[in-house]
């Protein structure tokens, strides 16, 4: 048993050496994550405020001017432009320098005081889904609480009335949501491509070669490359983590500890991933591709952006094997729900199983590996 | 499996009908030698012909497709961990770690083979001491020049005492000086009974070797000392024997040497020709036909073959061969 392993301290011992004498570039692979992080955080605002918005006001009476300043009241509407005729007003929505447009007829506040109902079109740019479907709601949501006033004349309140709590993140900051998520995907960077790119290197230098003809085991070669990455992937974690808690002001509603050792296993899995790709990458610039390669899945395919519920069925089986899946389920669990460890273990230990499994593959593919001049 | 018992008492290598082929390419072919303890063996041939592959067999980092080979006394194919403890492989391109130091590289590798630390000191302090590395120990391997880094991938590759060395090219890229002090370092090694398997393209270099085998587009076409090669019947022919001729204007007067129906194959070496005549080549006649176009002969004298001799002669008999077998 212990012969398996054999030549992991000596490999530990010199890829101490190399992180220690290429420090620079370690400091760049560890700053990188965070300025994506700054360009994130401050950059991407999820919550939808101020949509362009142009208007053509055929009534022009108090009753129409007073509808538009509760679109203009709700934050969501920017008004932009007035228009005169409806050409102008498709144009201004077919250049894109609006993505909603309001006409409001010229009979609208007659209809209004003979209470014949008025109407009040409202076309929306359905090009970007979440803008359209935030639009369509609150124009919606306007229009029934003005019918509705007027109905109640004043006194009366409302038969009934929906009062939403928003749990976790109750200001619906941007940032709250995001960088839980984000900081699976920025992690890669120093876990995958790190330990792929180690290899590598020893493969195009001849000295990978020269490994495999002393009696280091691949599983001790593989397991002494992984661990000093494991402890540096483990710092990024932690200052990424405290700069999100810090800087973004994010607040970290369960135990920090569980967070970390929770990172653990999702760690594993991504430098054993590397390790993998180094199995079958011969250059640097191959082993640079096939890394984007695994990128990809956990940007799109973990929930990261688009939510796993609503995937197609396919794509959803396919998240099962994606760890950043598991991962984002576990920061934002414990970063935004205050989760615990009675509603995590699950995702912990499909990382730390996914991880020995790429592991055990990788170790047997470098045994079984020819290696040609 | 009569020879690979044999080996238990004697050879440090035993390859016996050994073959490799990459998909339908033959890289090696039935390819069999052996080589005593303590030797110093020369593995000669062109580039791709299938040195490297046949380092790659023996030390077990490529199976092999045919035959047998038995390194120390162990099977290359059931004990290859076992032949890895005991051999020692420097490959051509010195597989160092340019970013460690002359110190780490040393230690790391110690560490590889497991030697305990008292045991690593010690072995560092011998290897430094016969390699002369003592003032570069804090130095980055990287940083060192070609000889230097080739001693101390010697040194790398011999601190857990291994009693066979493969040395891949050693010299290629070596200045002159260092290519010497290796090969001084080499026989000193030898007489403390440790074997050497080199690979090399420098003729003055197998002329050192106890023993040699010339390996020409997969298979073994010579094998043995080299003056046992020098006496090959195809390097000297029934009847034939080699003369070097001197004379200040070699070119002019191959040229007109070549006419000489006793003349069997000529070529310059410096300010003479070497020449491979019949017996019955009489010097005076050509001496006589020299002059007459106004070159002055200086020498002829009775010449041994070298070893590149020996190489070019088999090389051009299996080069002939195969072109009439494939006509």
């Amino acid at each position: 048993m212990r012969d398996m392993f054999r030549g992991f301290g000596a490999v530990f011992y010199k890829e101490a050496l190399h992180v220690r004498r290429d420090f620079t570039a370690m400091f760049f692979a560890l700053i990188m994550p965070l300025l994506q992080m700054v360009l994130l955080g401050f950059g991407i605002d999820t919550n939808i405020r101020q949509i362009n918005t142009v208007v053509l006001n055929a009534d022009g009476r108090q009753e129409s001017r007073e509808l538009l300043d509760r679109l203009k009241n709700s934050d969501m509407f920017h008004i932009e432009k007035y228009v005169q005729t409806d050409q102008q007003l498709n144009d201004e929505i077919i250049a894109g320098r609006a993505r909603v447009g309001i006409k409001i007829p010229v009979d609208y506040s007659d209809r209004l005081i003979h209470q014949m109902g008025a109407q009040v079109l409202v076309l929306i740019d359905g090009s970007d889904s979440s803008v359209a479907g935030q639009a369509i709601n609150v124009t919606t949501a306007i229009g029934l609480d003005e019918s509705l006033r007027r109905a109640l004349v004043s006194s009366n309140n409302f038969a009934v009335e929906m009062r939403p709590k928003l749990l976790f993140n109750p200001d619906s900051r941007s940032p709250n949501f995001f960088l839980p998520g984000l900081t699976a995907i920025l992690l890669l960077n120093v876990t995958t491509f790190l330990t792929a790119f180690s290899i590598v290197r020893e493969k195009e230098r001849g000295t990978l070669e020269q490994l495999f003809v002393t009696p280091v085991r691949p599983m001790g070669l593989l397991l002494g490359k992984l661990l000093p990455y494991l402890v540096i992937g483990f710092f990024e974690l932690c200052l990424i983590v405290s700069f999100m808690r810090f800087v973004f002001r994010v607040p970290i509603h369960g135990n920090p500890l569980l967070l970390a050792l929770f990172s653990l296993p999702y760690l594993f899995v991504s430098l054993s991933l590397g390790i993998l790709i180094s199995s079958k990458a011969n250059t640097q610039l191959e082993a640079m591709q096939l890394a984007f390669l695994t990128i990809l899945p956990s940007i799109f395919f973990s929930g990261y952006i688009f939510p796993r519920e609503t995937m197609p069925f396919v794509f959803r089986i396919l998240s099962y094997f994606v760890p950043a899946a598991y991962f984002i389920n576990i920061t934002r669990g414990i970063i935004l729900r205050g989760a615990g460890i009675t509603h995590l273990w699950v995702d912990a230990l499909a990382l730390l199983a996914m991880g020995i499994f790429l592991l055990v593959i990788a170790a047997r593919r470098f045994q079984n590996k020819v290696i040609m001049a | 499996m009569s020879e690979i018992s044999a080996a238990k008492n004697g050879a440090a290598i035993v390859a016996e009908r050994i073959s490799r082929k990459f998909g339908h390419v033959q890289a090696v072919c039935d390819v069999s030698f052996r080589v005593e303890k303590g030797e110093i063996f020369g593995f000669l041939g062109p580039n791709g012909s299938g040195k490297t592959t046949v380092i790659k067999m023996l030390t077990g980092l490529l199976p092999l497709s045919a035959g047998n080979a038995s390194v120390e006394g162990l099977d290359v194919r059931t004990e290859a961990e076992a032949v890895r403890e005991r051999i020692g492989y420097m490959s051509q391109n010195f597989s160092l770690y340019n970013d460690l130091t002359v110190s780490e590289n040393l230690t790391f590798y110690g560490r590889i083979y497991g030697l305990p630390s008292d045991r690593l000191k010690k072995r560092m302090n011998e290897i430094i001491e016969l390699n002369g590395l003592g003032p570069y120990l804090t130095r980055l391997a990287g940083q060192l020049s070609g000889g230097w880094k080739q001693r101390l991938a010697l040194g790398c590759a011999m601190l857990h005492e291994p009693k066979l060395l493969f040395l891949d090219e050693p010299t290629a890229g070596i200045d002159p000086v260092a290519r010497r002090q290796l090969w001084d370092l080499l026989f000193e090694l030898s007489a403390h009974g440790i074997t050497f398997f080199v690979t090399t393209h420098y003729m003055d270099e197998a002329e050192r070797c106890n023993h040699v085998a010339y390996i020409y587009y997969s298979k073994l076409i010579a094998d043995g000392t080299p003056a046992e090669l020098k006496r090959l019947p195809d390097v000297q022919p029934q009847g034939t024997h080699r003369v070097e001729i001197a004379t200040p204007e070699v070119t002019r007067a191959l040229r007109i040497a070549r006419g000489i129906p006793e003349l069997r194959s000529a070529t310059i070496f410096g300010e003479s020709i070497h020449a491979l005549v019949e017996d019955k080549f009489d010097q005076q006649s050509l001496r006589a036909l020299l002059q007459k176009n106004g070159i002055t002969v200086t020498e002829i004298r009775p010449l041994t073959p070298s070893l590149e001799d020996v190489f070019v002669e088999l090389t051009y008999k299996h080069k002939t061969l195969a072109e009439a077998a494939s006509a």
